[in-house]
Order: C-alpha cells, then structure tokens, then sequence
C-alpha cells in the first residue's frame, strides 16, 4: 500500500514548488513569502498611485515566518504589530474608496488555505487488486465546522474533511475508487458522485444506502469513469441547503493514454507530457450568511478576494490549466472572464478535443464544469485578472489575478 | 398596633420616633431590597434553571444617521441596540464590499456606539444602500436616497437654515398672530366659532404630531423605543403643564397665559417640522425642499390665529404678540439646526411627544374658555356653531397638511 500524494504541476524551477498535502505548512510559508511582492503591486494597482491599503489582519494568522505585513503602494513592507486584535478599530488611509474586504481571513484557526487548494490533489491510497487494476481507499468524513469566508465574517458550514470545498479526489481512468464516508455531522448527508455508477452507490437520498446519518458510516465503490473534470456533493434533502452550507468537492479523472491516445498524456501526471503543465481547482462558489435565499458573499474556492489578496503566481513558460466547477447555489449561473487572454474549454473534461476553441468568457449553469487550457508564453510579466462577468459577483469577492512572472 | 414589626400599622404620614426607630424603620425599608438582591444573585448563580445559553448571539444595530461629509466619502454612526456585543467585520456598498475605517473599534458593547467612514466616489442625485456585515453574516442595511453633500457647519449653513426656520415658524405665526383686529370685532357667537376653530387645528396637530413622533421613535436605537415612549411622554408632559395650570385655578385665566401656552405647545410642534425639514435636507432631499417649505409655511399661519383667540377679551401689547411669536416660531429654526447637524431620533421623539402633551393640555384649556361661557348661560357648550368651528379647524389643517405631504 502507498500513499501517493501528487502535485501539479510536477513543477520545475522557479514557479510552484510542491506543495505536498500532508506538508501544508511549509507549502503556504513558501507560497505567501513569494507573494509579497505580488501583493505590493496589488496594491498599487487596485488603489491607485499613492494609496494605501490598510489590511489588518488577526493575530492568530500570522505566520512569524512567512512575513505578512500590511503592504503599501510604493512596495515597502510595513511589518504589522506583534498582536494585533480584529476587533480594535480599522483604519482606512487613502484617497479613494478599495472595492476590497477589509483585512484577511486565518487560514491557519480555519484549517484550510485556498492558496494551497488550489494545488492539493487527494489520489487515495493506492493498492493493486488481483486482476491488475489500482484500487484507491479515500476517507471522507463530514463534520460541522464555522470557516471564515471572508476576513472576520463566520459561516456555519457542514464539510467534507473540514474544509469547504471538501478534497480534491483524483485518480485515473479506470481505477476502481472506494469512498470511506463517515457522517460526523448533525444532519443526515451523502456523497452522491457525478460520474457513472449503480443506482445503489449514487449517494442520494431514499435510493440504495440512501442518507447516511450521524455517527453512521457507507463505503461508496465503482470505476473512474468517465474521464474528466466532475464534482461530488451532498444529495441529502434538503438540497439547496445540504449543498450551499458546503458540502461539495472536485472530482478529477485523469483520462488514459493506453486508451485515448498520445493527446490524454497531458492531462496524467504519471507522463512527462503533463510536466509543461501547471494545474488548479477552482469552484465558484457562494455564501447566503442571511439565509434568505440570496448570496451575500462569492468566492473562488471560499474565501472572497482571496486571491486579490494572494494572487496565483503562475510561469510563463508552463501552459495553464484549470478545472473549473460551479457550486454556486441560488443564481442559476457562473461564469469565468480571463483578462488580456483567450482559452479553449472543454465541457466536463469529457473530450480531448475542445469543446470551443478561442473564447475568453464561458458560463457554467449549477453543478457544471469544465477545463480551461491557455498559456501567458507571449505576454509580458503582470498581473492578469479573472473574475466572473456578472459584474455583480466580481464586487462581493469572486474576483482574483494571476501574476504572472 | 404600635407594637406591630411591620411599618403598615403606621398612619399614613406617620414619622417614626427616636434614633432607634429610625434605623429600624430604615431596615424594613431595605430588607425587601436585601431578599430581591439575593434573589437576583441566586438566578445568576443558576442561569436562571435555563441551562447553558446555546442560541447565537442576538445581533442588532441601529443605523442612526448616514451622510456624505465630503465627495468621496459616506460616513454612519450606529449604535447597538441588542444585548449582545456585535461586530462589524465588513461593509458593502450597493452590493460591493468595500474597506471602511470604524472608530473608536470595530466590536460595539450593547449600547455602544461608533461611527463607520466609507471612502466611497458616490454620485450626486443618486441613490446609494449601505451593507453592514456582522461577524456570522447578518446584513444591516441603511440607504442614501439622494446622495447630497451633506451642509458644511459654517455660519453660511447655520443662516440658511434659520432662513428657513423662519419661513416655515416665525412668518406664518406672525401672519397668523394679524387676525387679531379681526377677531376683536367679531361677536360672542363669531368668538365661539374662533375658539371651536382652535380646538379643531389643536386636535389635527395633536394627531398629526402623535404619528410623526411614532414614526419617528421607531428609528431609535431598540433598547430605547417600543411603542410606549411616546405616550408615555405626551401623558407626563400633559399632566405636568395641567399641573402648573391648576394651581391657580381660583383665578380667573389670564388669556395671556393661555395664549402663551398655544405657543409653547405650537413652538415644540414647530420644533419637530424643523427637525423633519433639516434632516431632509441634509439626506440631500432638498430637490424636493421648496414645496416643502410653501406647505409648512401655509400650514402653520393657522396656528397664529390659535394663538390670538384667548387673548381678544384682553388688551395685549404690541411686545406680547412678538414674545408669542417667537415662542412659537423661533423653536423652528432651533429645529432645522438640530435635525441638519445633530439628528437624533430618539430626541427628536422626545421633543415631539412633550409637544404633543403641550398642545392636549391647551385643548383642555380651550375647551374650558367655551364651557365657561356656555355654563354661565346654561346653554350646551357643544352646539352646531362649536362643532362646524372643530370641524373647519380640522378642514383647513388637514387641507393645507396636504400641500407637505
């Protein structure tokens, strides 16, 4: 038995190193040390010249290793107090208004970093079964859990593992996968998969198994198939509810060479071919804090602006790739606009050849997804943005910028 | 009976005797407060035989004023008016999060107060909401209807809204205050038909007044409102000027004091018309500010000839119609000054109910001056001509009234 933990991309020098999921912390060090620069030049470029931000942040989130601060137009680093509490007064120092949140969120008390989402696939743990193919066990437990979905602002979530979104399941195509779910929570839920399965192990409420309640446990098991980017998520009832409170996750099928092709080496990590990749796991998603039905905050994986705050640092001579998701509940559509760029998508990452071809806005309807593929190799170094282009939702978080070096 | 422990065998008026007594007296007079603090303490002790509190805190704010002191910025104060400390985590506007400075903290006790600053490129003539994110998502909403820059304090401001002040108090009560040579030529039965008049316009105010103050007490911090302040009020404002009258209830009434009375009442209720005038227009309502003034300005000339009736079987002077005046009229210009720089709602319900009391106890007095009359003839003081004289006084105020509305 072996435990495989992937990263992509299987980096090389300079941009993303690994960062491992059991070696969280020393991933997120890294990654926030290399975006301090980034963060100056956020700064400056969302402020306007000569405007500060003034981001306070809880004193439990720093890390004395990693060198947050509050950052300044100009680029200088001004170090925050040693302790500093969230609760004394804000200041705001400059001239024009910052369509921003005020301060960051602790990823640390949260137990869960976006940043490091982005990158943090969960392949199981792997053994050989006796006609050859790879069996992977995965262990899924669902627990209550308040998360910061953005900087002072506490939803009472119910989670996967902790965290919302839950772990990125991956495997590759034709793997036979066996989901160990436990139900630590206070309410009945599930793991329905979107994927091709029996009826008894679609995970939904009334059908097979059907709820699993608290303190129960249910080994959901079939095949990896199709390959491409899915979801999973809770299909308890209520619905709407079980899944806006955050109970969903990413779904990644590597597809197989040996069946698809020299094209499918790409998308598999187990193949040089992905090498000149660089992967993330995006899920649109949103927060209804009034519980009336109507968002009050949207995200890219969670937190809002998180990565405004933290931007993506990708290399320009790696191609991107994301799998993108919609989990946002309520509006009947997301969607994705990439600034100062074109990409191909492929709708659920079910085909090799893209499903359009030279587009720079897609939308998702609830539950949808697909991988988007392009590259910054002729752009010069900077920040691009992407955000949705309901210019709604961009304003109450789902806003974010690549930096590209 | 002497020998009895407890004080109710003492006559009324009683005071005990001796240094010895006394104390003892004192003694019973505490213990039932000694029992009450035991009691309290044991329900503390005990939470009550509630058990733990499980319930999320109870978050409410009361946004008590919202103004835009300059291009570019939107400032609040709020109170919390709940029982439980609150915070502020983040601020949206028109359904964007934006950074904001909050002093003195950003966490409120109850009853605290603190005042939010937005840098925010609002636009003039435009509406603009105002979000306010607790720390478990709640939303309190606040608006901007027409975004004006709120009035500087200078002296130019301070003199136009006593400009205004006397439009709307001192020019029709002194207009009003002209029909007194008419007056003084009209016979009993036209006098009968004047004083019933008054009644009529005293009764419209007091029930226009009555609502105003009720609207306006429940935009008062919670902890301080509820639907009893301001009968409450009016009732004690009533039975304490019926108080002072009374006391010379032998005599015969001066007219003057009658009259002085009206005025007193009218200069409160114009004291409100003033603070409804200066708060609209520092909401920037003032597009809709010169109707406004021509109907309180019509309105309130009524209100002189109120005032002038008691006094045509006297022989005032010249200095009591002006001191009448300015009772009645000057209150306005007071009013404008509050309601533009300092509005509070809670006062500005305060100001309203004594005034309502004011004016109730001057119908009792009105009354009183046709009763009079009517007894010493021993005719019904209620005859046709009283009761078109009411009902005309109703018409005209009710008539005019909806030139402001």
């Amino acid at each position: 038995m072996v435990r495989e933990t992937h990263d992509s991309p299987p980096a090389t020098d300079p941009p993303m190193p690994p960062t491992p999921f059991l070696s969280r912390s020393v991933g997120r060090r890294g990654l926030v040390t290399r975006t301090v620069t980034g963060l100056a030049t956020l700064g400056a470029l969302v402020s306007g010249a000569g405007a500060v931000i003034a981001a306070t942040r809880p004193a439990a989130a720093q890390d004395p290793a990693a060198g947050h601060g509050q950052h300044g137009a100009g680029g200088q680093m001004v170090p925050l107090p040693p302790t500093q509490d969230p609760a004394k007064a804000a200041s705001v120092e400059h001239d024009h208004g910052v369509q921003m949140t005020v301060g960051d969120v602790d990823t640390a008390a949260m137990g869960y970093d976006p940043s490091v989402y982005l990158t943090a696939f969960d392949y199981g743990t792997a053994s050989t079964l006796p006609d050859g193919r790879t069996l992977r066990d995965y262990r899924v437990i669902a627990v209550d859990k308040e998360i910061e979905i953005a900087p002072g602002v506490f939803f009472p979530a119910w989670t996967y593992n902790g965290q919302v979104p839950g772990p990125t399941i991956r495997c590759n195509e034709g793997d036979r996968l066996r989901i160990n779910f436990t139900n630590n929570g206070s309410h009945p839920h599930t793991i329905h998969f979107h994927g091709i399965h029996s009826a008894a192990m679609d995970g939904v409420t009334g059908i097979g198994r059907g709820n699993i309640n608290p303190g129960e446990s249910f080994t959901y098991e079939f095949d990896a198939r199709p390959f491409g980017c899915h979801l999973y998520h809770c299909h308890s009832t209520p619905l709407k509810r079980h899944i806006h409170k955050g109970l969903y996750g990413a779904f990644i099928i590597n597809p197989d060479p040996q069946k698809h092709g020299d094209r499918a080496k790409g998308r598999h990590p187990e193949y040089s071919e992905s090498r000149q990749w660089q992967e993330f796991v995006m899920i649109m998603n949103a927060f209804d804090t009034t519980f009336d039905g109507e968002n009050e905050v949207y995200a890219l994986n969670t937190v809002a602006f998180h990565y405004m705050k933290h931007p993506i640092r990708i290399a320009r001579d790696q191609s991107v790739r994301v799998y993108l998701i919609n989990a946002t509940e309520f509006d009947p559509i997301n969607s994705l606009h990439l600034h100062a760029n074109f990409f191909d998508y492929y709708d659920h990452g079910t085909t090799l050849e893209p499903t359009l071809r030279t587009v720079d806005t897609i939308m998702q309807c609830q539950g949808q997804r697909g991988i988007l593929e392009f590259s910054f190799k002729d752009h010069e170094p900077g920040m691009y943005m992407f955000h949705a282009h309901q210019s709604e939702f961009p304003e109450l978080g789902w806003m974010s910028v690549f930096e590209v070096v | 009976m002497a020998e009895s422990s407890f004080p109710v065998a003492a006559e009324p008026g009683d005071t005990p005797r001796g240094g010895g007594a006394t104390a003892r007296w004192i003694a019973l007079g505490l213990f039932p407060l000694l029992l009450l603090a035991l009691v309290l303490a044991l329900i503390v002790a005990t939470n009550g035989g509630l058990g733990d509190r499980v319930a999320p805190p109870i978050e409410t704010l009361n946004v008590q004023r919202v103004t835009l002191p300059a291009p570019g910025t939107i400032q609040l104060s709020v109170v919390n008016d709940g029982p439980d400390p609150i915070t502020i985590a983040q601020v949206l506007v028109d359904d964007a999060y934006y950074n904001y400075g909050m002093t003195p903290a950003r966490t409120l006790g109850r009853l605290e107060s603190a005042t939010i600053t937005i840098p925010y490129p609002w636009v003039e003539g435009e509406a603009h909401k105002i979000g306010l994110l607790s720390r478990t998502g709640v939303v309190f909403e606040a608006e901007v209807p027409v975004a004006l820059e709120a009035p500087a304090r200078d002296v130019a401001a301070f003199a136009r809204f006593a400009l205004i002040g006397t439009y709307v108090g001192v020019v029709p009560v002194a207009l009003g205050l002209l029909w007194f040579p008419f007056m003084r030529r009209l016979g009993r039965r036209g006098m009968d038909f004047i004083l019933a008049l008054t009644i009529g316009l005293l009764v419209f105010l007091t029930v226009d007044m009555f609502g105003e103050a009720q609207e306006t007490a429940l935009l008062a911090p919670g902890a301080l409102k509820g639907p009893l302040l301001v009968p409450i009020v009016a009732l004690l404002a009533f039975l304490l000027l019926l108080t002072i009258a009374g006391r010379k209830s032998r005599e015969p009434q001066s007219g003057l004091a009658t009259s002085s009375r009206i005025a007193l009442g009218i200069g409160l209720h114009n004291l409100g018309e003033g603070l409804a005038i200066g708060a609209a227009f520092a909401l920037g309502e003032v597009a809709l500010g010169v109707f406004l003034i021509i109907g309180f300005t019509l309105h309130n000339v009524t209100e002189g000839i109120g005032i002038a009736a008691p006094l045509v079987r006297d022989r005032p002077q010249f200095r009591h119609f002006a001191g009448l005046a300015a009772l009645a009229g000057l209150p306005a210009i007071l009013g404008t000054w509050i309601g533009a720089f300092v509005y509070s709602p809670f006062w500005a319900a305060i100001f309203l109910a004594v005034g309502i009391g004011a004016i109730a106890q001057v119908i009792v007095e009105v009354t009183r001056l046709i009763t009079r009359g009517a007894t010493r003839r021993d005719e019904p003081a209620l005859n046709w001509l009283t009761l078109g004289g009411v009902t005309a006084g109703i018409a005209i105020m009710y008539a005019t009234a909806l030139l402001v509305a």
